[in-house]
């Protein structure tokens, strides 16, 4: 068990960091909150797609290195999706500011009481 | 104009930057230009798109890598209407938007952005490549339901980003299941790859899994579907008329393409649970959907439930696996893009004339509103599948397909999806021509101070122009005349509809 576990170590690790992004973006009442459990959980994501590339005893992708190689792959599929992640992140963000301008918090249950809106 | 499929992207793409650039030397010139390229945009996908009605779909290699390393698209039957109706689309709410606002450039260029987006996702043949494309749309999609005033729009766009995010997330874990089991990530390669790998495989049956969950998320197929109320409701009326038409047609669009390119029938054959998972999403999605559209007091959030019920039906036709009903799919997808992008921006017409945002407050409006009250009712009738209209030809063939298969829960629920539409339509429609409008001086009055209010509040509320009632009327002339023009459209999507089944 404990071997088994060991083995997998990083892609535990990856389920665990998914798992506590999703429950973040759902239980947290304040919305920075709720944007950084998104982050974590995309960055699960990210070191799921990293751990599938890695190779025991293998090198970087570099041709002068000696084979075998990591997968380079998705490394680069990961590297895109940082970005998009860095700009949800930022409208996100930005996306706050404008409600805190406008309801003076960033609890959700207080702006749900303020605005009738449900 | 051999790098069409890649020009169709990359246009839009250079017209934003253009749009955003002019908006440094002069405001308000985003309008033109956008205009200006949209119609471009329409002209290419229209040679394009006569080009994939062929036997073999057009393949393009993007920058000499060949696939299946490199990044491939592939514009088949089904892609080519899509890319078409984006451009068409986009073009007839430019129409709306001209007076209807939002004016400033960083709105139009954020608009060509999600046309880029749309149209990218329509014509990659490359997974990953379709999740990118997918997040261009979201973000373009959560900037413009943002780009109203007020913290209602900003709260729905933040809504729409997280649960969006969470969708598009797990589309992405989805591809890196499918990357593990087959090492590939072009779609014609994957489908080969993961049948040698085996249908029944853990890793290909999660991968099919997340990625479908994934797709439902953005389609909005309840229960999934929590963002998308607060996001069209939220939402400057030209927004909503545009997100509502393209945005979850052309994910269904992803959702046929990875259901049946890349997993093809074989999966769903080989595994009964996917396809009742499925068929249960469709099922509930089209009651529930109706059910909460009923009780909706506000216009708008009657109109969102009701995409969640029709696209259900959609659903549906990719349960139901066969060529009738995939057919259906694609009309019913390119007609309620129409009806409810029409019926969308009605609604907005109707608001910055008379004030009306409720049902209620749609009473006696045949009267003082006929054209808007007409229309309006015109695309509420071909939603409901009144024949000769295009919503009547798509909900016959899924219907029919669902029949064929020997499916009767779900054609039980499909034909019924009708009655249930008829019943949140049938209360705006008894409204708008058997009801007295409530006192009509005053009505009047209240209405301009109420149009007073909106032009403070959101900005949208402008008298309506020439533009806007063109494409209003547009919309409901198009629900009735491709109602026509759909069978024939039918038959020439064949070849593609047997690729995709084999």
């Amino acid at each position: 068990m404990i071997d088994a576990l060991s083995v997998r170590l990083y892609y535990l690790v990856a389920f665990v960091l998914i798992g506590i992004g999703t429950y973040m973006m759902i239980d947290k009442g304040n919305l920075v909150k709720k944007v950084i459990g998104m982050n974590v959980f995309q960055s699960g994501i990210f070191l799921f797609f990293i751990v599938i590339a890695y190779v025991s005893g293998a090198s970087p992708p570099l041709l002068t290195a000696p084979g075998p190689y990591v997968s380079p792959l998705p490394h680069v599929l990961i590297l895109t999706a940082i970005v998009v992640g860095v700009s949800l992140t930022a409208v996100a963000l930005g996306l706050i500011v404008r409600i805190y301008g406008e309801y003076s918090t960033l609890d959700t249950e207080i702006i749900r009481e303020v605005s009738d809106d449900e | 104009m051999s790098d069409l499929p890649a020009l169709l992207v990359v246009f839009p793409i250079f017209a934003s930057i253009v749009v955003l650039l002019a908006g440094l030397a002069r405001s308000r010139t985003g309008w033109p230009i956008a205009a200006l390229a949209s119609v471009v945009q329409v002209g290419m996908a229209l040679v394009l798109g006569s080009r994939g009605f062929g036997d073999e779909p057009v393949r393009y290699v993007v920058g000499g890598f060949t696939a299946p390393y490199g990044i491939e698209l592939v514009v088949d039957g089904l892609s080519a209407t899509m890319v078409v109706l984006v451009a068409v689309v986009s073009l007839g709410v430019l129409g709306y938007a001209r007076t209807a606002g939002p004016r400033s450039n960083p709105f139009y260029a954020t608009y060509l952005l999600l046309v880029a987006g749309l149209t990218g996702m329509s014509v990659t043949g490359d997974v990953f490549n379709m999740y990118v494309f997918l997040e261009i749309t979201g973000l373009a999609a959560y900037a413009l339901v943002a780009s109203g005033k007020g913290g209602r729009s900003a709260l729905a766009a933040l809504k729409y980003l997280l649960v969006g995010t969470f969708g598009a997330s797990l589309f992405l874990l989805g591809i890196g299941y499918a990357y593990v089991a087959t090492g590939t990530l072009n779609m014609n390669d994957l489908s080969a790859q993961l049948a040698a790998v085996g249908y029944t495989s853990p890793l290909v049956r999660v991968a099919f899994g997340l990625l479908v969950v994934g797709l439902f998320v953005k389609i909005a197929v309840f229960p999934l579907h929590t963002w998308q109320p607060a996001a069209y409701a939220g939402a400057p009326d030209t927004v909503s008329g545009l997100i509502s038409a393209l945005v979850s047609t052309v994910s269904a669009y992803a959702l046929i393409r990875i259901v049946f390119s890349v997993f093809t029938v074989d999966f769903l054959a080989a595994n009964p649970f996917a396809r009742n998972v499925l068929m249960a999403g469709a099922a509930v999605s089209i009651v529930v959907g109706s059910l909460l559209a009923v009780s909706q007091s506000e216009i708008k959030r009657l109109l969102a439930y009701s995409s969640v019920s029709q696209f259900g039906l959609i659903i549906g036709a990719v349960a139901v696996a066969n060529g009738t009903a995939l057919t259906g799919a694609a009309i019913h997808l390119v007609g309620h893009a129409i009806m409810k992008g029409g019926l969308f921006l009605t609604a907005g017409l109707v608001a910055s004339t008379t004030g009306a945002r409720t049902v209620d407050e749609f009473e006696g409006l045949g009267e003082y509103l006929p054209v808007g009250a007409g229309s309006f009712c015109v695309l509420a009738l071909a939603m409901v599948g009144v024949p000769p209209t295009i919503g009547f030809v798509g909900k016959w063939y899924i219907a029919l397909g669902a029949v064929e298969a020997q499916a009767w829960p779900l054609a039980v629920v499909i034909l019924s999806s009708t009655l249930l539409t008829l019943a949140y339509f049938a209360r705006l429609i008894e409204r708008m021509y058997f009801r007295e409008p409530v006192a009509t001086s005053s009505s009047v009055e209240t209405a301009e101070s109420k149009v007073a209010i909106d032009v403070a509040t959101d900005g949208t509320g402008t008298p309506p122009s020439m533009g806007m009632w063109a494409t209003v009327v547009a919309a409901a002339v198009l629900a009735v005349v491709l109602g026509a023009a759909a069978f024939e459209y039918g038959q020439l999507l064949e070849p593609t509809i047997e690729h995709l089944l084999t």
